[in-house]
């Protein structure tokens, strides 16, 4: 069994759609920790042993949170920039992280059309998650194919039911450490893995 | 020896102390308790107490005065208006149908039309005390069931003083009055003109309520300013009886005065103290007039013809419960709370005592009915406490009451402040205005007279009464409440506080606040884990604004304030299990050095833990290396 930390960060939880049902799907499931960010630093003063314990305790390190303008919330940055300290996880003495899976779980609230080339958006979610992938790298951790969820600001409740079942799959598929049965490398997003883990449900 | 004052205390005393808790042990509730109390020290059990029990009644219908003036402290006269519908409907119905119906079976059985009009509104009364009582001590008064029982009875209550008026007119011509005990005729208002004495009756009602409004207010201030709390409830006493008197003189229920006191009184904020300084009183009169009750059931006259008198109290029992029950579907009441209003009122009360005994005086019933009727109403408000068990037990399983319970458990919970905060200085005024900003309801206490009234001119909520003193706690809903935040300044007072709400409030979240690291510690070891130290956040940002204006960066400065503060609270926990001194010292000096040792380090050292993922050295020394 595989270990998965949930670092989740929303400012605003009581204006979400999304994130705020999504929490019950995996708050409580076995294996995974689900560590509110802005609920544990309200004044944004992380606990840096803390961060650094809970990182070393866990396989697979997994970034929840809503997207605000082409980033993370604040809170993540301030998390990357103090808690990702040289020679703890990058540098020539940092180790720490070697070997672990980092996934980044994102809801937009514009639509999968906004993000394309010819969108409002002008780029697709991946290429604005690059910070994310090249975080991953430069501490030797293996980056997943981000679950992305599109169109929160009009999601009907079963669109949203549809997005904590798959996110429990998903987590589920990483606890059991079945990811491999899948040919993940290839995707751009974990959204694709999907059909296959839900027929492999099936049997 | 028997006939010594403080023999008879002490048989009272007794006989509450022991059949009191035997009761409650067996579930039995209070009321039953004093009642069997009465029973077994009265004539016909032990001789205790001779005939006198009745004497004792009167005196013990203080009781019922004080327990009025209670429940009017408790009911906002915006309450009450939103009750007259129930008031005039329920108890008017009751009171009209059970008088007709009763009154009506007498007929039947050949009683003359006068008289059996006479019995049926005396059997339309029910017993207030043992009533609310019983649904208080149940926690029912805030259900539908209560409140609905709640209206009746008081329609009752003011329902006595037209029956009172209008009973001489049913004298009966075979009757002469008994004319030696009647006290009712000597009253002040009857020496008047015949012109004067509505003017009396309405005079004296004005004077209760601007005395209540007005007057009482700025008195209860001064006493309070005394701090002597036996002043305090004295003032309260004296104004209970005075009002009784009063009411007594020109001819009104002294219950009925007392009532509107309390309704005058019910927006003061001396009202909890009112209430729980009175209380003590409340439960000991009634108690003793239940006792009274009990002792003055005549079990010669029950022995002597027992299938008459437990058929009258049946029959009357059942029709009571018959045209309760009618009513309470007619108000749309469930199921469950039917059973619980029609079952509770179902009994004759108290007043049908004043009421048989007037009777007599006026020459409308015998001697010999009255007897019987005086032995059949203690029965029937003996059983009460029995017939709301069997309810209880057996019928309300039978209607599913157990989900009814739970719904209405979460209604009170809405109904009271989660949050208590107990002393309203500069420190607790703080945290309620920020916590009434969130929408988030509180409970003020505070026992600073002067500081009270200056805060209810402004406009706040705030209620007089010192926090420390369970009943009160009990009062501003402690038992519903989740926090309660103890702002007070006294150091002594804050441990006695928390103390007492451990003992009482396990469940309520205790904030304390404490004045210094060393308050701090004792706090500590009295098991608090939320302690406010009150001047360590405002030292912290002088501290930062200080070096701020000595050049360092704002950020930093803040950043660095923080630090000191996690550092601080986490060496409080240890520093607070030390209790030698020396080893203390030593621990203190230790701590600072350590410190020190952090926030002196340069930036990007590696020791600064708190922020040393920005601009690492460790990084610059291998960039440097690299580009080589």
């Amino acid at each position: 069994m595989a270990r998965v930390l949930i670092q989740f960060a929303h400012p605003a939880l009581s204006k979400s759609n999304v994130h705020r049902v999504l929490m019950d799907y995996c708050r409580n499931l076995k294996n995974v920790t689900f560590n509110d960010l802005y609920e544990s630093y309200p004044d944004m003063f992380i606990d840096v042993d803390r961060e650094q314990r809970l990182l070393l305790q866990h396989d697979i390190i997994v970034f929840q949170y809503p997207l605000y303008w082409y980033s993370s919330p604040a809170i993540v940055k301030q998390w990357l920039d103090l808690v990702l300290e040289h020679n703890w996880a990058y540098g020539a003495r940092g180790k720490a992280l070697v070997g672990k899976k980092l996934l980044c779980v994102i809801s937009c609230g514009g639509g999968s059309d906004a993000y394309t080339d010819m969108g409002r958006n002008h780029y697709p979610v991946h290429q604005f998650l690059h910070p994310f992938e090249q975080t991953a790298r430069t501490c030797n951790m293996e980056y997943l194919p981000p679950f992305v969820m599109y169109g929160t600001y009009r999601t009907t409740k079963d669109d949203i039911v549809q997005f904590g079942e798959d996110y429990q799959t998903i987590l589920s598929t990483l606890t059991h450490d079945k990811l491999n049965m899948l040919n993940y490398q290839d995707a751009t997003y974990f959204n694709e893995l999907l059909p296959a883990l839900h027929t492999a449900g099936a049997r | 020896m028997k006939d010594t004052f403080f023999f008879q205390a002490m048989v009272y005393l007794a006989s509450a102390v022991i059949m009191v808790p035997i009761a409650k042990k067996l579930g039995l509730g209070s009321v039953l308790g004093y009642l069997l109390a009465g029973i077994i020290i009265g004539p016909s059990c032990l001789e205790f107490i001779g005939h006198e029990g009745t004497d004792i009644m009167h005196f013990a219908e203080f009781g019922v005065v004080i327990m009025l003036f209670v429940i009017g402290l408790e009911l906002e006269p915006s309450r009450l208006w939103r009750l007259r519908k129930s008031i005039l409907g329920m108890g008017g119905v009751q009171v009209g149908a059970t008088s007709v119906v009763i009154a009506g079976l007498a007929m039947l059985f050949g009683i003359d039309w006068k008289q059996s009009l006479a019995l049926g509104m005396i059997a339309a009364m029910s017993s207030t005390a043992i009533v609310l009582q019983s649904l208080n001590e149940k926690g029912l008064m805030k259900t539908a069931a209560g409140q609905g029982s709640f209206a009746v009875l008081l329609f009752q209550d003011i329902a006595v003083i037209p029956m009172l008026a209008l009973f001489p007119l049913l004298a009966s011509d075979t009757l002469t009055p008994v004319t030696e005990g009647g006290h009712s005729s000597t009253t002040l208002v009857d020496s008047l003109p015949p012109w004067l004495q509505p003017i009396a009756v309405l005079g004296s009602v004005a004077i209760v309520i601007v005395t209540g409004r007005y007057l009482t207010p700025p008195l209860f201030r001064v006493i309070a300013r005394t701090g002597m709390r036996e002043m305090f409830t004295a003032t309260a006493l004296l104004l209970v009886v005075g009002i009784a008197v009063l009411m007594s003189t020109v001819g009104l229920s002294p219950a009925l005065g007392t009532f509107l006191a309390g309704v005058v009184l019910a927006n003061s904020e001396y009202r909890h103290e009112l209430e729980s300084d009175i209380d003590p009183f409340k439960g000991l009169l009634l108690g003793l007039f239940f006792i009274a009750v009990g002792a003055s059931i005549d079990f010669q006259l029950v022995i002597a013809d027992p299938w008459l008198i437990l058929g009258l109290v049946l029959g009357i029992m059942v029709c009571k419960l018959l045209v309760l029950s009618l009513i309470g579907k007619s108000f749309a009441l469930s199921n469950e709370q039917n059973s619980i209003f029609s079952f509770g009122l179902c009994q004759v009360g108290e007043f049908a005592f004043v009421l048989l005994s007037f009777s007599v005086q006026e020459g409308i019933l015998s001697k010999e009915i009255t007897d019987t009727m005086t032995a059949v109403v203690a029965i029937s408000m003996a059983f009460t406490p029995l017939v709301m068990m069997l309810n209880e037990k057996l019928i309300l399983p039978l209607l599913g009451m157990k989900q009814a319970v739970e719904e209405r458990e979460s209604d009170l919970v809405e109904q009271d402040n989660p949050v208590i905060i107990a002393g309203y200085g500069h420190f607790g005024s703080t945290i309620g205005r920020f916590l009434q900003s969130n929408n988030i309801g509180t409970t003020v206490l505070d026992s600073n007279s002067d500081n009270v009234d200056w805060l209810r001119r402004m406009g706040y909520n705030v209620f007089y009464g010192d926090a420390s003193r369970h009943d009160l706690l009990e009062i501003a809903g402690a038992a519903k409440a989740k926090v309660i935040v103890i702002a007070i300044s006294d150091e002594e007072k804050r441990l006695e506080l928390i103390e007492i709400v451990k003992k009482h409030f396990p469940e309520l979240h205790i904030l304390v606040r404490a004045t210094n690291r060393y308050d701090a510690y004792d706090l500590m070891n009295a098991g608090m884990l939320h302690i406010y130290r009150e001047t360590l956040d405002t030292s912290l940002r002088v501290g930062v604004d200080a070096l701020t204006l000595l050049g360092h960066r704002a950020h930093e400065a803040n950043r660095s304030a923080k630090m000191f503060f996690r550092h601080d609270e986490r060496m409080l926990k240890k520093l607070s299990a030390i209790r030698n001194d020396d080893e203390y010292v030593h621990a203190v000096q230790e701590t600072q050095a350590e410190l020190n040792r952090i926030i002196q380090a340069d930036r990007s050292a590696a020791s600064l833990r708190a922020d040393e993922g920005w601009d690492e050295e460790s990084l610059i020394e291998e960039n440097r290396a690299l580009t080589k």
